[in-house]
């Protein structure tokens, strides 16, 4: 474990927990108004409640994949991170 | 920790590796096949019908009515994509809680290539719907400026729907495998079973986003459709 590997460890750690921490607010705030909005809905016009329910789990994965996409990244930051090996190579050869 | 099928290989011939994606994709595929056949060789019209063939009729005719709420004018001809669709992301996503089963869906290999089939079949359905001139002109409509945007769209929709797919299915083995170190027992069960939920709503997303792009690339716009008077499936 030279130098450069564990720089490159620590920023990715950190960058992990700050792209999953940051980019999961937005969806979270997002899906919480869809949900809010479409209980409305419901409320108002119980008997359209089968149009919203199929209509609010769409948008809500919709919604939520912006989420999974900062959890796929930060994933790839910490398990499959393409730089450690570039940094071990150079360090090796 | 393996985030990905792709990485466990079973078996290795002179440099062909054999890796579990491949092997529990054709295992989900053999399975749908033999009970597929197992009931549909026995199938009846009388008054006396088997239960499987009762659940059998149930699935088929709730996918095509979803389909048919979506928007497309003719449910039985997109019944056999979308369906075929949603049954294999289903069936790979609930076989997750058999011991030693990895979902085919939780790699990115397998995501990409169900998107790839999605993004051939838009322009196959719509142009046998519309004509090749009628699709070929939805990317320029309303003005030539929005060509890239439309093209991008295209592309970048399939990305969402192949990552979208796959980080669901990643991130419930990556949690499950991560509780397990931490607290075993007791919360790995739990989170199996909101896996067993969020499988089977992205599978319903997946259809249901395919046969969105599908009908509204299939559907003629109310301005082509102007000459035809009594015309009342075009509207919004």
């Amino acid at each position: 474990m030279d130098d450069y590997s564990l720089w490159i460890a620590a920023v990715s750690i950190v960058t992990a927990g700050l792209t999953i921490a940051i980019g999961s607010i937005g969806p979270a705030l997002a899906e919480g108004r869809a949900a809010s909005q479409a209980l409305a809905a419901i409320a108002q016009q119980p008997d359209a409640s089968n149009t919203i329910t199929r209509t609010l789990f769409v948008s809500l994965a919709m919604i939520e994949s912006t989420a999974i996409y900062c959890f796929v990244v930060s994933m790839i930051l910490i398990f499959a991170n393409p730089f450690t090996e570039i940094a071990a190579q150079a360090a090796g050869g | 920790m393996q985030i990905s099928p792709d990485q466990w290989i079973l078996y290795e011939w002179r440099g062909l590796a054999l890796n579990a994606t491949v092997v529990f994709t054709w295992g989900v595929m053999a399975l749908l096949v033999l009970i597929s056949w197992a009931i549909t060789a026995r199938l009846s019209e009388g008054t006396r019908i088997s239960r499987w063939q009762v659940m059998l009729e149930v699935v088929v005719e709730t996918i095509r009515d979803q389909i048919a709420d979506v928007g497309a004018d003719r449910p039985a001809r997109y019944l056999p994509f979308i369906g075929t669709l949603f049954l294999f992301i289903a069936a790979s996503n609930l076989l997750a809680v058999v011991p030693g089963f990895r979902p085919p869906t939780g790699s990115l290999s397998t995501t990409v290539a169900l998107a790839a089939c999605v993004l051939v079949a838009v322009p196959l359905f719509a142009i046998t719907e519309r004509g090749l001139r009628g699709y070929l002109g939805s990317y320029v409509r309303p003005t030539v400026l929005m060509l890239p945007f439309n093209v991008i769209g295209e592309v970048s929709r399939t990305i969402a729907l192949a990552i979208r797919l796959y980080g669901n299915v990643m991130s419930g083995t990556v949690i499950a495998g991560i509780l397990i170190s931490v607290a075993p027992f007791f919360f790995p069960v739990l989170m199996q079973l909101l896996g067993l939920l969020t499988g089977l709503i992205q599978a319903y997303i997946f259809a249901v986003l395919a046969m969105v792009y599908i009908a509204s690339a299939a559907r003629t716009r109310p301005a082509e459709a102007a000459g035809t008077p009594d015309d009342t499936e075009t509207g919004d």
